[in-house]
């Protein structure tokens, strides 16, 4: 029998966490002696506010909604990849070398293109260390965080030996060609006649992230494949009895994770940069931890999550740029947000658990 | 209802001036929705072995975890030698004198005994004034109780007859004067269990107050002075054992008359269905765990494996059903339906095993046949999502694997019957009937089934051995593997014994006793020391005496 109603579970629960975060937020700012109500204000006209924060916000959006579903498939198979930080980036090699190397003629190509490219590159760097689990059992949470540090010395080494165009001093690539540019959501507005988020970096990755969280439920919950991961992950010793293979799980699950994780880069790289330069996936693989922790390895959860951290993203980029409020500050409120919504989850939970608990034995005497 | 039964309350007998040692009054339990425990009275004299039986989920357990402070009850009082007395925790139990002795052992492994028996009782922060002191304790306790250990071997080398005295003494070094033990005998061998009895029959003599909770009706004959019977959470009669029979209490159990003789007609043999020839396995520890086994089952017969558990009928099993431990070594040759099996590599998987016709209720309904927190109905179809009738394309056919589930659910007289229900929320026995439907109903040509009513109610024991001997009826072959004589014997129509990865010798269960196959799982072939009540003094498991010569099974030099 479940503890308490659905909807506390899965909506009480973590925005009773959040208010909390908010809360001892609103502690720290008042102590560097700044108003909490004008920060709040000042992150929420920042992000939400205008078509040109959503535009923003829609952009970090998307980069979380990749990584943390990439994190929260390879959870189901009680896998932990926190190497999306890695597979983002060589999603992003992946992207660059498909654009620049082949002559697109329409970015419909291109983008399906890249696509297989990025996808391609990021299930590559998750192949090894899942194979090294899967075979030799080295550990996938070590393996993953040391491919991160692999793949950062990889791009870097090819950026400045090999993409970058002779005679530039900047480690990136070469702009990708005219024929590769995604279209913005503001240019799909201005189709209509709407002008919304002009100048802002969200583009039709956007859309594709929101078909990935329904590909990833269909993935997980309605396919044989997706039964078998979510049975390996539960038990092993289980799903050798039902004759699914250990190997074969861990290396399909991990290809698809890191997969996601690569896709990341049509929208960071392909999208926004338009080529590509040095740590250019800044942070997200490790925020799609977070992503993933809050919203319970559940695409919508991921989806809902990913807005929340693209909103401090981009409300706390404009907190930095309005206020004196040191950047610094927003990695300390997600921090706590992080705290609450994950590590300090059972803190809210029990006693949500008691009172409902509580409350029908009430309701039934 | 027969008038030696008293409806709730035990049997007022004791002298008014000895208050009992436990005396609980109208407790009750609820989870949720579900009253564990309703208006529970219970009496508990003095230097008595007190036993409660009941089904899975009758509401023992609960309440002996109330008695031992791991739930607080919603309601009632719990007097402890006639004071009233609030466990709020398991200390408050301890220091009440209350002992627990758990069905699964709490020890650390890698302990030794003695590391275990002060853990949580060290006297201060030293340990070595604590171990000495435990020491001179354990070897009194020891002579007193007939409860030898070596207090510095470690918990992992022992036996499971071995580690349970261990779980004994810690309750009395803690100064226990009243033993809560759930489910002893479950993995003991017939003569580890009589070796219990002893002791507690040693302990109660001392006016220790012992409650055993079982559902082995034999256990509560032999042993006990009083029962209590639970039913569905509410205590249905406490009686004198000595005034009862097992028949009634069965009854009283169910709520019905059962059938405790499986009913079966002689099997009826066909042709060899799985032939093994010398199976060997060496796991990753580079240790034997089987050692040349060899046999058939043909169709239409049962055969059932007896052996104490860790003698290699586990890895039989797995072998057989192709998930073998990871890194295991197997040779020999396996035939099955005249056509070999492949023991390793590719085409050794479960997968495979069950499209060569090959049934498996594994031996850990929880950790391998079901996944507890999936829904009832997506374990239906577990191990044959693959099948075409559960699949669509890629996509699992969650219609048609619902409309299964509830089908089997209704011939398994599954309860609740909603396959919406996560597996962990069914009792034991119901969880059981939902992994036998799975399987039996593939029509396998051969069954491999392991402990199939270990923990299952009384109810459903009949229900689920009746499946298998239809099964056998309908030409099929099962190789059936517990830990439980009596089930082996009512159940199989040939018997094997296995010990130390060997088979023993085969019997015949009409002809055969309860003593001569004690004595074969205890790795005696020597006939002669059967003439006696069939259980050797020296009955020891293996693991304890490594140096001992190994047993040879019976026609060997």
């Amino acid at each position: 029998m479940d503890k308490m109603p659905k909807w506390v579970d899965v909506i009480l629960t973590p925005v009773i966490s959040l208010l909390l975060a908010a809360a001892i937020s609103a502690l720290v700012i008042l102590a560097i002696g700044e108003s909490p109500w004008e920060a709040l204000k000042t992150m929420v006209t920042g992000a939400l506010g205008s078509s040109y924060g959503w535009g923003f916000t829609l952009y970090y959006t998307t980069n979380f909604i990749f990584t943390g579903l990439a994190v929260a498939v390879a959870y189901h198979a009680a896998l932990f990849n926190i190497g999306g930080e890695g597979q983002a980036g060589l999603g992003g090699l992946g992207v660059a070398l498909v654009c620049l190397f082949i002559p697109w003629p329409h970015w419909t190509l291109a983008l399906l293109g890249a696509m297989l490219g990025a996808a391609a590159f990021g299930a590559a760097w998750a192949y090894i260390p899942a194979i090294l689990q899967a075979k030799r059992g080295s550990h996938i949470v070590i393996t993953t965080i040391m491919f991160n540090f692999i793949a950062a010395a990889l791009l870097n080494w090819a950026l400045v030996r090999w993409l970058r165009p002779v005679g530039s001093m900047d480690p990136a690539s070469a702009n990708f060609p005219p024929s590769t540019h995604l279209p913005k959501i503001s240019d799909i507005f201005a189709r209509f006649g709407i002008e919304w988020g002009t100048h802002t970096p969200a583009n039709v990755t956007f859309l594709i992230a929101l078909l990935a969280c329904v590909a990833v439920w269909l993935l997980i919950w309605r396919t044989r494949l997706g039964y078998e991961i979510r049975a390996f992950g539960k038990s092993e010793t289980a799903a050798r009895y039902a004759g699914i293979s250990p190997v074969r799980i861990t290396v399909i699950t991990m290809l698809i994770s890191g997969g996601l994780a690569g896709l990341m880069a049509i929208n960071n790289v392909m999208g926004e940069a338009e080529r590509l330069v040095l740590n250019s996936v800044e942070g997200a693989g490790f925020i799609g931890i977070a992503v993933a922790l809050m919203g319970r390895n559940h695409p919508v959860g991921v989806l809902l999550a990913a807005l929340l951290f693209g909103f401090l993203y981009q409300g706390g980029g404009e907190l930095a740029l309005w206020t004196s409020i040191p950047r610094e500050l927003i990695i300390v409120i997600q921090a706590l947000v992080i705290l609450f919504t994950g590590a300090l989850d059972n803190m809210v939970r029990m006693p949500l658990e008691r009172f409902f608990t509580a409350r029908r034995l009430r309701n039934r005497a | 209802m027969n008038d030696t039964v008293t409806k709730a309350g035990g049997p007022d007998s004791a002298p008014q001036s000895i208050p009992p040692a436990i005396e609980l009054r109208g407790i009750s339990k609820a989870f949720g929705p579900v009253q564990a425990n309703r208006n529970i009275d219970l009496t508990v004299q003095k230097g008595t072995i007190h036993g409660i039986i009941g089904e899975n989920g009758a509401g023992k357990s609960t309440l002996m975890s109330i008695l031992y402070g791991f739930y607080k009850p919603d309601s009632g009082e719990i007097l402890i030698d006639g004071k009233p007395i609030q466990i709020t925790d398991s200390m408050t139990a301890i220091r009440a004198g209350i002992g627990m002795v758990f069905q699964h052992f709490k020890l650390v492994r890698n302990f030794t005994v003695l590391e275990n028996i002060i853990l949580g009782a060290e006297d201060g922060p030293l340990l070595r004034p604590s171990l000495a002191r435990a020491r001179k304790r354990l070897r009194e306790l020891a002579e007193e109780y007939e409860l030898q250990v070596d207090p510095d071997e470690a918990i992992e080398e022992l036996s499971v007859g071995h580690q349970q005295r261990v779980e004994i003494l810690k309750a009395l070094y803690r100064q226990a004067d009243i033993l809560i033990l759930d489910e002893p005998t479950g993995v003991l061998t017939p003569a580890e269990a009589d070796h219990l009895f002893r002791i507690l029959n040693g302990l109660r003599d001392e006016g220790k107050t012992i409650i055993l909770i079982t559902h082995k009706l034999r256990e509560i004959m032999e042993i006990t002075d009083n029962v209590s019977v639970m039913r569905r959470g509410e205590m249905v009669a406490s009686v004198r054992t000595a005034e009862t029979t097992p028949e009634e209490l069965a009854e009283l159990m169910v709520g019905r008359k059962v059938l405790l003789e499986v009913d079966k007609t002689p099997a009826q043999p066909g042709k060899p269905i799985l032939e093994v020839r010398d199976l060997r396995m060496i796991d990753i520890d580079k240790v034997e765990r089987l050692r040349g086994i060899s046999f058939d089952i043909r169709a239409g017969e049962i055969v059932g494996i007896a052996g104490v558990s860790g003698n290699g009928q586990t890895q039989l099993l797995e072998i057989l059903g192709g998930f073998p431990e990871k890194g295991a070594k197997i040779s020999g040759e396996v035939m099955m339906n005249g056509q070999p099996l492949a023991l390793n590599g590719r085409g050794s998987d479960a997968a495979e095993r069950r499209e060569r016709g090959i049934g498996h209720v594994p031996e850990d309904r929880q950790d391998e046949g079901l996944i507890m927190d999936f829904p009832a109905w997506e374990n239906v179809s577990f191990g044959y999502h693959n099948a075409p009738e559960y699949s669509n394309g890629i996509f699992m056919d969650c219609a048609a694997i619902r409309a299964d589930a509830e089908g089997k659910f209704q011939r398994f007289d599954v309860r609740p019957p909603n396959p919406e229900l996560a597996a962990r929320n069914f009792s034991g026995g119901n969880q059981q009937k939902i992994v036998v439907a799975r399987e039996v109903e593939r029509n396998p040509d051969l069954l491999l089934i392991g402990q199939p009513t270990r923990g299952v109610d009384i109810g459903a024991i009949e229900f689920i051995h009746k499946r298998i001997v239809e099964l056998r009826d309908a030409g099929k072959a099962v190789l059936l593997v517990s830990v439980e004589l009596d089930e082996i014997m009512s159940l199989s129509d040939r018997v094997l014994v296995m010990f130390d990865g060997m088979i023993m010798g085969e019997r015949d269960p009409e002809t055969t006793t309860a003593g001569e196959l004690g004595l074969l799982m205890a790795g005696v072939t020597d006939r002669d020391a059967s003439g006696r009540d069939g259980i050797t003094p020296a009955h020891r498991h293996p693991a304890d005496h490594p140096d001992e010569p190994t047993a040879k099974p019976e026609g060997q030099a």
